[in-house]
């Protein structure tokens, strides 16, 4: 088990925004976490990363609590996170952005190691024409691959994925289906937050679904997609529903 | 890795404008020499908080005051020399800013840059009041102190010297910070914050260190100032000007880079000389830097090595 929550809670004020949500990862895994807007998957996704801590519950991340580990320490025993709203730093390079991730990430790289690394994921990432421009150049898919390349260049043992596909034209959102498989296969345990439904139906193992904080169903995406809560909450309709199995069997 | 040459013609630069006063034996060269040596200390120490880290510090004078009054009051009471006395100015400079910084680094933005200000008039009243450093009046040297350097005279090339290598030093310092992780950590601290966590960057522990170096050196500048004009006195020493100064100076050669601040402390010195003579100008003369600031804040933000950098992209290894 590389990442488990036990019951966490988190509050803002009045509002309870993840909601006595525990699951378990396994290694290796495409963990899909799927919601309505406002579900409060992406303030899972802090709490995971650190960048809020639990007003109650417990976090586990290969078998040692990180509960209240400073976000930046989280980093370095392998957690690395990607931005929904892309958080470039504009006035580097690309390369350097990608630096940046290696020389503090898990593997904690020397400046030197992380040159190469960065070079070897812009490559990746498909951003290698792009290497010397400014970060605060590219354009939104390009920052989105920058984001995944950053978290990537740590050397994560698990990477969480707050919407990549989001704002991709159909095109690019192919292209970053492929580079995530070739994440997975690399042997990096892949947690996802995504709003585009044959994506994450495809690809994930197993997924789970929040609705107001709380999980409200957990499974393989057959069984996410025929459970009947799950259609209430989020997919509206039923047909719909079985219309996404049919084309995952044909794609497989 | 990029080759990079900045240094290079940097540091003879600067050791060639050195040594002309001793070559001259000039005592108005050494003066004007020793501003512009002491400008470029400071807008190089405030460029490791102000540009790399992106933290304004306003109050940076504050650090120069209290290197200024800590070796001063050494000197004066228990005749250490003043290259003990020069240290510890800004041995304490720095630990002040760690403390300070505890609290104030917590700040972003707009709030940081007027917690600094109020630092420094926070500290300048504590000693206007405190008798044992001289009050409102200030300390004055005995001139017995300039003996063990050999008389007056002496004593003033001496401290002139010294400058020279504390800037040596700041300037190499400013390279290699700017050249390593911790460089690139505090970079992506300038940039955004909170990625820059995401990403494990200690920000905290970054920040506290970045301020502190950049806190040290204004600290041993304080020291030789104060050294070579034998008395010192509140209002000289967290003198707020100063600060708008080394602002206006790294923004004018351009802020985060090595080789700006420097330039733009040469090119400020000249540029205060040229006004302060001029008897239609000597008044206006904090005026038409600000006038200036705002130009370039407005047109080139990057200032001259910036602009430079981004239109001719050849001479980058050499314009850092």
């Amino acid at each position: 088990m590389i990442l488990e929550l036990q019951s966490v809670t988190k509050k803002f004020g009045g509002l309870v925004a993840v909601d006595n949500v525990s699951f378990k990862v396994k290694k290796q895994e495409i963990f899909g976490i799927i919601g309505p807007n406002g579900a409060g998957k992406t303030t899972l996704f802090n709490v995971i990363s650190g960048v809020y801590y639990p007003d109650g519950g417990k976090i586990f991340f290969n078998n040692k609590e990180i509960t209240n580990t400073e976000c930046y320490r989280r980093t370095r025993l392998g957690i690395a996170s990607t931005h929904q709203i892309v958080k470039p730093l504009n006035e580097l390079t690309v390369l350097e952005n990608i630096m940046v991730g290696a020389c503090f990430g898990k593997k904690s790289a020397t400046l030197k190691q992380s040159v190469s690394i960065a070079e070897e994921i812009v490559d990746v990432v498909g951003l290698t024409e792009k290497k010397e421009v400014l970060a605060g150049k590219l354009n939104v898919p390009e920052k989105k691959r920058l984001e995944l390349a950053r978290a990537l260049a740590s050397e994560p043992d698990i990477i969480l994925l707050d919407e990549v596909l989001a704002g991709l034209n159909p095109a690019e959102a192919d292209e970053m289906l492929k580079v995530i498989q070739k994440i997975r296969e690399s042997g990096i345990t892949i947690l996802m937050i995504e709003h585009l439904m044959h994506a994450i139906m495809k690809l994930s193992d197993r997924i789970i679904v929040l609705d107001y904080g709380a999980k409200i169903a957990e499974g393989t995406p057959e069984e996410i997609a025929n459970d009947p809560k799950v259609i209430e909450a989020y997919l509206g309709d039923p047909d719909l529903a079985l219309k996404l199995i049919k084309s995952k069997e044909n794609s497989l | 890795m990029k080759k990079r040459y900045t240094l290079l013609w940097l540091i003879p630069l600067i050791l060639a404008i050195s040594l002309i006063p001793i070559i001259t034996h000039s005592v108005i060269y050494r003066e004007t020499v020793f501003l512009i040596l002491m400008y470029i200390t400071l807008a190089v120490s405030l460029n490791i908080i102000l540009g790399y880290t992106g933290y304004v510090s306003f109050g940076h004078v504050v650090f120069f005051g209290i290197g200024g009054y800590t070796s001063f009051y050494l000197m004066h009471k228990f005749g250490i020399h003043l290259i003990f006395a020069m240290i510890m100015g800004g041995v304490v400079s720095a630990i002040i800013a760690l403390i300070v910084g505890e609290a104030v680094l917590k700040l972003r933005g707009a709030f940081f840059a007027i917690a600094t200000i109020g630092i420094n008039e926070a500290i300048k009243s504590l000693v206007t009041n405190l008798s044992w450093l001289g009050g409102a009046t200030g300390m004055f040297f005995n001139f017995k102190i300039y003996k063990t350097y050999g008389g007056a005279a002496k004593a003033i090339w001496f401290a002139y010297c010294l400058m020279v290598i504390v800037t040596i030093v700041s300037l190499v310092t400013s390279y290699f910070i700017k050249n390593s992780k911790f460089g690139y950590g505090l970079f992506a601290i300038r940039e955004d914050e909170d990625a820059a966590i995401v990403l494990g960057v200690n920000a905290k522990r970054f920040k506290s260190i970045a301020y502190a170096i950049s806190a040290f050196f204004p600290g041993l500048v304080g020291a030789i100032f104060f050294f070579k004009a034998g008395n010192i006195e509140p209002e000289d020493a967290f003198h707020l000007v100063k600060s708008i100064e080394m602002i206006f100076m790294v923004m004018l050669g351009g802020f985060g880079t090595i080789s700006g601040p420097p330039i733009g402390a040469i090119l400020y010195e000249r540029l205060k000389g040229i006004l302060l003579v001029n008897p239609l100008f000597k008044n206006l003369h904090m005026a038409i830097t600000g006038l200036i600031l705002l130009i370039i804040i407005l047109f080139a933000p990057g200032g001259i090595v910036g602009t430079l950098r981004n239109r001719f992209k050849k001479i980058r290894s050499l314009l850092e």
